[in-house]
């Protein structure tokens, strides 16, 4: 995972760049805490851009960081879902809780 | 009558994970699926897997086995363990179901594996173990370049 930090926005892009399931979610989770609670960013966004499979943990990580985010005061967003990926969180309707942004 | 046959297994780790999804989508291969075809294979055998390693065997070790039987059109996938095994199968399949909600599933196992392919299984007693049977109908490459035949003369 790749992460960048927008200080002017309070921003905190967090690429994942390798597949979500049960045994690469662990890492990816471990960063992504550790990466909100070092900038403690208004704004989180993951970017999905990069992700060749996804299967149902990738809900679970989403959801685990949106609550994180919560406690942190920040607000969570997904981008750049492949067809793939939005089957899984649209099957789950984890949409609906958490937006899909635009990254630039 | 099978064309194909295939046996796998491991132990119960979760970097065995993606080696066995991998494994099989490559066996599926050979009926030439399509990328989204594949795609669901790989996320249902996944599903399966992980299922047996984290509820089937929780942390302690045991063997996870996949055998795939392909036909002319179909591959069937057999995933089984021999681990705590599930009480109520119905109530587990359910969507949102999961005995796990701390270590952050989301319950959406079964139902990802029901939508991904054309059939599914569960059989499971507790205290041996479960078995979920999988199958997917993959159309020969004919019959799809005949659809996308037929679209492209509609259209026109
Ligand atoms: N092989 C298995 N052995 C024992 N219990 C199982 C097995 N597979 C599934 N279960 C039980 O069925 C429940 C539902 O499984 P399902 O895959 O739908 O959701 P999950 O694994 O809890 O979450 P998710 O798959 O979304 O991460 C599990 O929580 C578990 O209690
Ligand atoms: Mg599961």
């Amino acid at each position: 995972m790749e992460s960048k930090f927008y200080e002017k926005d309070k921003l905190l892009v967090l690429k994942v760049t390798s597949e979500i399931d049960d045994h690469s979610v662990q890492e990816i989770r471990r960063k992504a805490d550790y990466e909100m609670e070092r900038y403690m960013p208004k704004k989180v966004v993951f970017d999905f851009d990069s992700v060749t499979f996804m299967d149902s943990a990738g809900i679970g990580l989403v959801i685990g960081r949106y609550k994180f985010a919560n406690m942190i005061g920040a607000k969570l967003g997904v981008s750049n879902l492949t067809q793939s990926v939005k089957r899984i969180f649209d099957m789950s309707g984890l949409l609906k809780l958490i937006p899909t942004v635009e990254l630039n | 009558m099978y064309n194909n046959e295939m046996k796998l297994e491991f132990i119960s780790k979760s970097s065995n994970e993606a080696f066995a999804r991998i494994a099989v989508a490559a066996f599926a291969s050979q009926l030439d699926p399509t990328i989204e075809e594949l795609a669901d294979i790989k996320t249902a055998v996944s599903e399966a897997v992980t299922n047996s390693i984290i509820h089937g065997y929780d942390k302690k070790q045991g063997v996870v086995k996949i055998s795939s039987w392909l036909t002319e059109n179909e591959i069937i996938i057999e995933i089984s363990d021999k681990g705590k095994g599930i009480e109520n199968v119905e109530m587990a399949k359910e969507p949102l179901y999961t005995t796990k909600p701390n270590l952050e599933r989301s319950g959406m196992g079964f139902t990802i594996m029901e939508s991904f392919m054309d059939k599914m299984e569960v059989e499971s007693v507790v205290g041996l173990g479960t078995k979920v049977t999988m199958s997917k109908i993959i159309k020969p490459k004919e019959d799809k370049d005949e659809d996308e035949f037929k679209m492209l003369t509609a259209n026109s």
